[in-house]
């Protein structure tokens, strides 16, 4: 699997990531041999073995349904790039 | 150096415990080494001030009479643990004003415990490198040679307790980022199981195979923090409901009839010789307290390379999503609209190494990829897992290198992340798997140190260490530090 | 002819206390942001630990609409960005929903039922709000809703029109507000509607181009937007023009669709098990606890009624949708004995003024033993059918109890023989001309000309008079 430059730009649209010119022609050559070096895990045979997402096999444990967090807007806002009467603002959206 | 900050974490303890110095003399002392140590950039943020304030209530605690274990001694933590109130970078440009509003799980345990916090360490940008040189803050040094790199992610934690600027350092692993950069620095370094340490407060890079460690002189000092950090936290569903053991009570217990296996795979022809008998001296060690050693094979063990770059990629794609310049962290001047927004801060506020890995990730999980990447990389994930468990009917522990070479140097392989990639070939299985892992002083080739990994089932944390300590009791290779320190 | 198929995806909030993967309250109107914490806002660090409140209600709805319960469901992360969504992705499930293949029924226009199947219904999290007018050129980011638990209900496209498209919305509606998981409010956004809708010539079994409605907001809308959208893609499709698969918004004011403008870029969600999350396995005893507190559920009470009570299909299927009103219904019925007569007031009485005024049964001011004493005064006679709306608005405007309005305003009907002989003679009387014509008038003409004289009976007793004995004595009086 190679990956072509429109290819690239395509992903980091879908990343929300701008490349400039030049990184995407020095991202270009190391990306395929990245995919190159993954593509060959595709020889080992692995029908029927099922996905392992977690590697202890253990199941969730469920909280109990209280309230326990109190209001700290102000706290948790003090890192903000950018608030208006509690608000996180950004660019006007259009729906 | 100063005669205390040359000390292992069990000597200062000692120290306290005896009244020979207090809290506020020892960390003056390695808030005096860090200052001297500057040229290392071990360290992105020094809290000097809060440190010596905790210093002076944990002495105040100490002439109370209520001083536990491990009060008043010194701690570091890699910057990708949340510290309330102080600057969590996780080696980003992205989170270079982040002044985190709450504490990882981690942090308040040692803040606890009693440890006073010298400050945070430098890393690899969102923990992704394996030589510290994807900081933002600009890579660390090895302190054995400056031209070389520490490893990494965790290099400035491995950096600093190898420079004996902290005792004990916090670091994170999600691939070898603890075992590497301890092995490359001389230094012993704990990657405990997954869920024996919870996750809340550590920025996740991937969130399957994250796990918080410690970096540390001796298996003794691992065995002391282990005890604070670990443990099942309601805040994170990954973690483990399973009992903590006391790791120092178990250090001493005789290995006689502990099996070793060793995995064929990572004996082959292309070990480096000189590594090799490295290993071959600690095994013959292994052999005189008692061990036995046996053959395994893992072997699926050459394709986890491949899928773990799906599946970290996969998951940290996902992870830094948050950082969007909407709520925290950088955020690109004057976006045009809501697209500008995303793509500008993101483009600027990642580093190379990072946008790579989100871009590898995004593409492994889109459209028609998702069977021949993701899933695909998370059953082969099984078949190691599977080789693992064979393995450990037959043994005990496993024995390997840490890693192919000793460190290289800066620069070398910053072009080229394949040969990065393939720097974590003996460790990144054991992430996939879930392992506990170890990595401890396997003497110097060249001056440059070597370790040996030792890594055992689920939760058996205090088996490794207990093997370790017992080589540490009879070898000096962790009382090496580089000569550079020693001269001064 | 075309055929119109639709499917709704219904999103319902959960009615917890707190956030499916936080501690923070879920309650609506806090002032922006003060309820979003740490996990909320998706700070750096935090993970998300589930709701086990959100299980059960989950469990209760795939056992009211009979599906196959997941024991084993799983969260998977959608990706995409957008400022209302913080960590850049949603926790939902995908392939391992917590609610499998289920059924309800609606009935008709023409009062049969018919089957709509569920495919599934799972499990996710809330977005925040995003307020787009307060600030110039900018948008504000309101993350308190965010995390608020969802159920998303999906229906098979087997709904054939609007009509029947509400009606299955209406099911919905009164399954989740009887089992008690949601409050339903569609207007706060409790409960909001995707629709799906495509068409394609009537008999044709291949399926057309759908476009989707996004977050229809009332039972009306629903209706009003799909058949708007219907007659849109008919006219395309008459022009000779494709329909495009797109996501579309309702404006109620033009009473039209038009297409988004954000969100319609080709989203690849990029869906994968939330490595922050394990299986959720459900054991078969919470299932049967979950099965064993199951409240009666609108179809049964519905079968119930009609049998307990003796009225019609369609008269219990209006008092059961509400669990309230069939409640208040219930207590009437049983109350004055008379089922029937119970289900035509609170069918035409109650009902028409929640109707009307927009308030739910449990702001009406009535209670439902007032309505239950009216009826015992209209079987006993005491009360005519005029009076008895006359005590029914005194009741609404709060004079007191039936019979002390009935006493206070001298509604007591007359019954006494005595009295009515003498009202109708006074009538028979002032009326000869009338007298005469009735008594030459053919017998069934006669019918109709009777009703003039009860009239002026009942004129003469201010409508206390007891219309069958009146009837009776007028025909008497007249025939001779």
């Amino acid at each position: 699997m190679s990956l072509s430059g429109a290819d690239i730009q395509c992903v980091a649209k879908l990343a929300r990531l701008r490349l400039t010119e030049a990184e995407t022609t020095s991202t270009l050559s190391q990306l395929n041999s990245i995919l190159t070096m993954i593509d060959s895990m595709q020889a080992v045979i692995t029908e029927g073995v099922a996905p392992l997402a977690h590697p202890l096999e253990l199941t969730q444990v469920l909280r109990i349904d209280e309230v326990t967090e109190e209001n700290a807007r102000e706290a948790y806002q003090m890192t903000a790039p950018a608030i208006k009467d509690g608000l996180y603002l950004v660019p006007r959206v259009v729906e | 150096m100063s005669s205390l900050t040359k000390n292992t974490l069990a000597g200062l303890r000692e120290i306290l415990t005896r009244g020979d110095a207090s809290s506020v003399e020892i960390t003056q002392d390695y808030l005096a080494e860090i200052s001297a140590r500057r040229d290392l950039n071990t360290f992105i943020t020094v809290t000097q001030d809060d440190a010596l304030v905790s210093a002076k209530v944990a002495d105040q605690i100490r002439a109370a009479g209520q001083a536990s274990l491990t009060t008043g001694l010194p701690i570091a933590h890699k910057d990708l643990f949340c510290t309330k109130g102080i600057l969590t970078s996780c080696g980003s440009k992205m989170l270079s004003n982040f002044i985190s509003p709450y504490d990882a799980e981690v942090v308040s345990k040692c803040k606890n415990a009693g440890f006073v916090m010298l400050g945070k360490l430098n890393m690899d940008e969102f923990a992704m490198g394996s030589s510290n040189e994807t900081s933002y803050f600009g890579p660390v040094k090895n302190p054995w040679s400056p031209t070389h790199v520490p490893g990494g992610s965790s290099g400035g934690s491995a950096a600093a307790v190898a420079a004996r600027l902290t005792p004990l350092a916090t670091a994170t692993d999600t691939g070898g980022s603890i075992r590497q950069p301890a092995a490359f620095t001389g230094t012993s370094g704990l990657k405990p199981t997954y869920g024996r340490v919870s996750r809340f407060g550590m920025i996740a890079f991937a969130s399957s195979l994250d796990q918080g460690g410690l970096i540390a002189q001796t298996a003794e000092d691992l065995a002391i923090g282990m005890q604070i950090i670990s443990g099942h936290d309601n805040k994170d569903s990954t973690s483990a409901l399973i009992e903590v053991p006391n790791y120092e009570s178990l250090l001493n217990d005789s290995i006689r009839g502990l099996t070793i296996g060793l995995p064929e795979e990572f004996f082959d022809s292309r070990l480096d010789t000189r590594m090799q008998s490295q290993i071959e001296e600690v095994i013959r060690i292994f052999t005189s307290l008692g061990a036995n050693t046996v053959s395994v094979s893992l072997t699926h063990v050459a394709e986890a390379i491949p899928a773990y770059y799906v599946i970290a990629p996969a998951e940290a794609s996902s992870n830094l999503s948050r950082f969007d310049g909407v709520r925290f962290g950088y955020r690109a001047e004057k976006p045009i609209d809501l697209t500008d927004l995303y793509e500008c801060s993101r483009g600027e506020g990642f580093g190379s190494e990072v946008k790579r890995r989100i871009l590898i990730g995004t593409y492994a999980l889109s459209e028609g990829y998702f069977d021949a990447y993701y899933k695909k990389a998370q059953q082969i994930r099984r078949l190691i897992k599977q080789d693992f468990d064979r393995a450990f009917s037959l043994c005990d522990l496993l024995l390997s290198p840490t890693t192919p070479s000793t460190a290289f140097a800066l620069g070398e392989k910053s072009d080229d992340p394949v040969a990065m990639y393939l720097e974590d070939i003996y460790t990144i299985a054991t992430n996939l798997a879930g392992l506990p892992g170890g990595s401890f002083q396997a003497g110097l080739i060249d001056g440059l140190p070597a370790g040996y990994q030792l890594t055992g089932p689920a939760f058996s944390e205090a088996k490794i260490l207990n093997a370790a300590h017992k080589v540490q009791q009879v070898t000096d290779w962790h009382t090496h530090y580089p000569e550079e320190i020693r001269n001064v | 002819m075309y055929e119109s198929v639709i499917g709704l995806e219904v999103h319902v909030q959960l009615s917890t206390l707190s956030k499916i993967f936080s501690g923070s309250s879920t309650s609506f109107g806090a002032s922006p942001n003060t309820q979003a914490s740490l996990i909320d806002l998706g700070m750096p660090g935090v993970l998300p630990t589930p709701n086990a409140k959100v299980f059960e209600m989950a469990v209760k709805f795939g056992l009211a609409i009979e599906a196959k319960i997941g024991k084993t469901s799983v969260f998977d992360r959608k990706n995409y960005f957008y400022p209302d969504l913080p960590k850049g992705y949603q926790i939902t499930q995908l392939d391992a929903p917590i609610v499998g293949l289920g059924h309800v029924n609606i009935t008709l226009e023409d009062g049969t039922t018919k089957r709509i199947n569920i495919t599934r219904a799972h499990l996710e999290e809330d977005a925040g709000k995003s307020l787009h007018n307060s600030f110039d050129r900018l948008t504000g980011i309101d993350l308190n809703r965010a995390g608020t638990p969802l159920l998303e209900i999906v229906s098979e496209p087997e709904l054939r029109s609007a009509k029947e498209a509400v009606a299955y919305l209406r099911v919905i509606h009164s399954i989740i507000r009887y089992l008690d998981i949601s409050d339903g409010n569609m207007a706060e956004g409790s409960m909001r509607c995707d629709c799906n809708v495509s068409i394609r010539p009537q008999g044709s079994k291949i399926l057309g181009t759908r476009t989707e409605i996004k977050n229809v907001n009332s039972f009306r809308f629903v209706e009003k937007a799909i058949n708007s959208e219907i007659n849109r893609q008919i006219d395309s499709i008459e022009d000779g023009q494709q329909i495009i698969q797109e996501t579309r918004l309702y404006d109620p004011d033009k009473n039209e669709t038009r297409p988004m403008r954000s969100k319609e870029e080709a989203n690849d969600y990029r869906y994968f098990p939330d490595p922050d999350l394990l299986p959720v396995v459900l054991s078969d005893a919470f299932i049967t606890s979950c099965r064993n507190s199951l409240p009666e559920l609108p179809e049964s009470r519905k079968a119930r009624y009609m049998e307990a009570y003796g009225i019609s299909q369609y008269d219990a299927g209006v008092l059961v949708a509400d669990r309230d009103v069939a409640d208040y219904f219930a207590e009437i019925a049983e109350t004055s004995g008379d089922g029937k007569l119970s289900a035509n007031w609170v069918m035409g009485n109650v009902l028409a003024d929640l109707n009307q005024t927009g308030r739910s049964i449990s702001e009406f001011p009535v209670e439902a033993n007032d309505i239950a004493s009216l009826i015992i005064r209209i079987k006993d006679k005491t009360l005519n059918s005029k009076t008895a709306k006359t005590v029914f608005e005194a009741l609404l405007s709060g004079e007191g109890s039936v019979d002390s309005i009935i006493k206070e305003r001298g509604l007591v009907q007359v019954t006494d023989t005595g009295a009515l002989r003498s009202v109708v003679d006074t009538v028979i009387e002032n009326n000869p001309h009338q007298v005469t014509n009735y008594r030459v008038a053919a017998p069934d003409k006669q019918g109709k000309m009777l009703g003039f004289f009860v009239g002026q009976v009942m004129k003469i007793s201010q409508g206390k008079a007891n219309p069958q004995m009146v009837n009776q004595i007028l025909l008497d009086k007249l025939s001779g």
